[in-house]
């Protein structure tokens, strides 16, 4: 089984206890990828909102399945899910600008605004991703 | 993985960032110890309130926004369109008033093209108060949200940590407990306009001359079924007053001792013509 792409899978599902120290390979903080560590930054939200902010949308998903698990059966979910996994694969590199507009459509997302598009566009952020390590991150070789 | 990080490893999501909110804390405490203050938000300390007759809605605000003692503008509109039946008075922090119902507007633009028809004042309701509970209250946005729909009209008052009212009359903002004052004394269920405009008008007066954070003049909005009255101003409760003396001298009021005059001999060096290109 290949276990670099369940480890890219599990990277990206953020825990909702707290903020871990950063581990890199080998179990120690990686300082040239994630800087230097400090006990004050991880342990605690630097804001009330802040957590519930970064699950805010993975805790609507899931919200929403258990529901419709509820009203209509296991098939219901899962179909959705088996949708969202295909939509989710049409995009660009991670380095690059994706519209994600088929993810959005099935999502919703195409006919409501909120603070995610106006406050903040990833378009024209500051900080550029380097491409080689955005691509080994998301295909869980870092 | 955020700004300490040498590089980026996941693409950037938008929405509000919570980066900076170590190093503000840190600089606030800094800054109260050498006895200066940090810059505050405007707010609008007001009297907002609205009141339901016979045949719609009125709603009335007054129209100072503070920032601390100060008074930041002295002729603010806090009545916000949501949608062409729905208008929206706003209380609390001026930004997040105007930003929260911009965004309430826009995706009830957005439904109401996808169902294709008019919005209901229970959706904007339902909207503005999983938005302000989803963020705990720290969108300090209190609001009157009043319309007319194909049930009827509905008046709703919005608390910023997310619990709302429906009722036939409300007030919100530092001046609300005078105008819950008047509107108590004097609410009649089925007024007439004209009695619910006095009526509105009069509370918000109330709370203009009793409440240090509101003051200026009166707005009102009127929303019946098919027909919206923006009235602004509606009353000019605090006109600023006009000067009655005149304190500028007379001409001829200095008398002249001598007169002599220089001629100064200037002579054009250059001209140049520079035409813009208008195309």
């Amino acid at each position: 089984m290949n276990t670099r792409g369940l480890r890219s899978q599990l990277k990206d599902s953020v825990p909702v206890t707290g903020m871990g120290p950063q581990v890199g390979a080998y179990g120690v903080q990686d300082t040239l990828r994630s800087g230097f560590s400090s006990v004050k930054n991880e342990l605690l939200p630097s804001h009330a909102l802040e957590l519930s902010e970064k699950n805010f949308q993975l805790n609507q998903d899931k919200i929403n399945f258990s529901n419709l698990r509820n009203i209509q059966g296991l098939h219901a979910p899962l179909k959705l899910q088996m949708e969202y996994r295909a939509a989710r694969q049409i995009q660009r590199l991670p380095f690059l600008q994706s519209s994600h507009l088929a993810l959005d459509t099935l999502k919703g997302n195409d006919e409501s605004i909120s603070f995610e598009g106006i406050l903040n566009d990833p378009a024209q952020s500051e900080m550029m991703g380097e491409p080689h390590v955005m691509v080994e991150y998301k295909l869980g070789m870092m | 993985r955020k700004m300490a990080t040498l590089s980026v490893c996941q693409p950037q999501l938008g929405g509000f960032s919570f980066e900076n909110c170590k190093r503000n804390a840190v600089l606030e405490a800094e800054v109260t110890k050498l006895g200066c203050n940090i810059p505050s938000a405007r707010k609008t300390g007001t009297t907002i309130c609205g009141v339901v007759f016979k045949d719609g809605i009125v709603l009335g605000a007054d129209t100072r926004a503070t920032e601390g003692m100060i008074v930041a503008d002295k002729n603010c509109s806090k009545i916000h369109y949501i949608s062409p039946n729905i208008y929206c008075c706003g209380a609390g922090t001026a930004a997040d008033t105007e930003m929260t119902t911009q965004i309430i507007s826009s995706n009830l633009e957005l439904h109401s093209l996808s169902t294709s028809r008019l919005p209901r004042v229970a959706t904007a309701n339902r909207m503005l108060k999983q938005m302000l509970f989803r963020y705990q209250g720290h969108i300090g946005a209190a609001l009157v949200l009043g319309g007319v729909d194909c049930n009827g009209p509905h008046l709703y008052s919005i608390y910023p940590h997310g619990s709302t009212d429906k009722l036939p009359y409300v007030t919100m903002g530092s001046g609300s407990l005078a105008a819950m004052a008047v509107f108590e004394d004097r609410y009649k269920q089925d007024m007439e306009e004209e009695d619910a405009k006095r009526l509105v008008r009069d509370a918000i007066a109330a709370g203009i001359f009793n409440d240090l954070g509101s003051g200026s003049n009166i707005d009102l909005c009127v929303i019946t079924k098919g027909r919206v009255d923006y009235l602004r101003p509606h009353d000019m409760a605090n006109k600023k007053g006009v000067r009655t003396g005149n304190y500028k001298y007379k001409q001829g009021t200095t008398g002249v001792l001598t007169k002599s005059v220089i001629k100064l001999d200037l002579e054009v060096v250059e001209e140049t013509v520079q035409t813009m290109d208008t195309s």
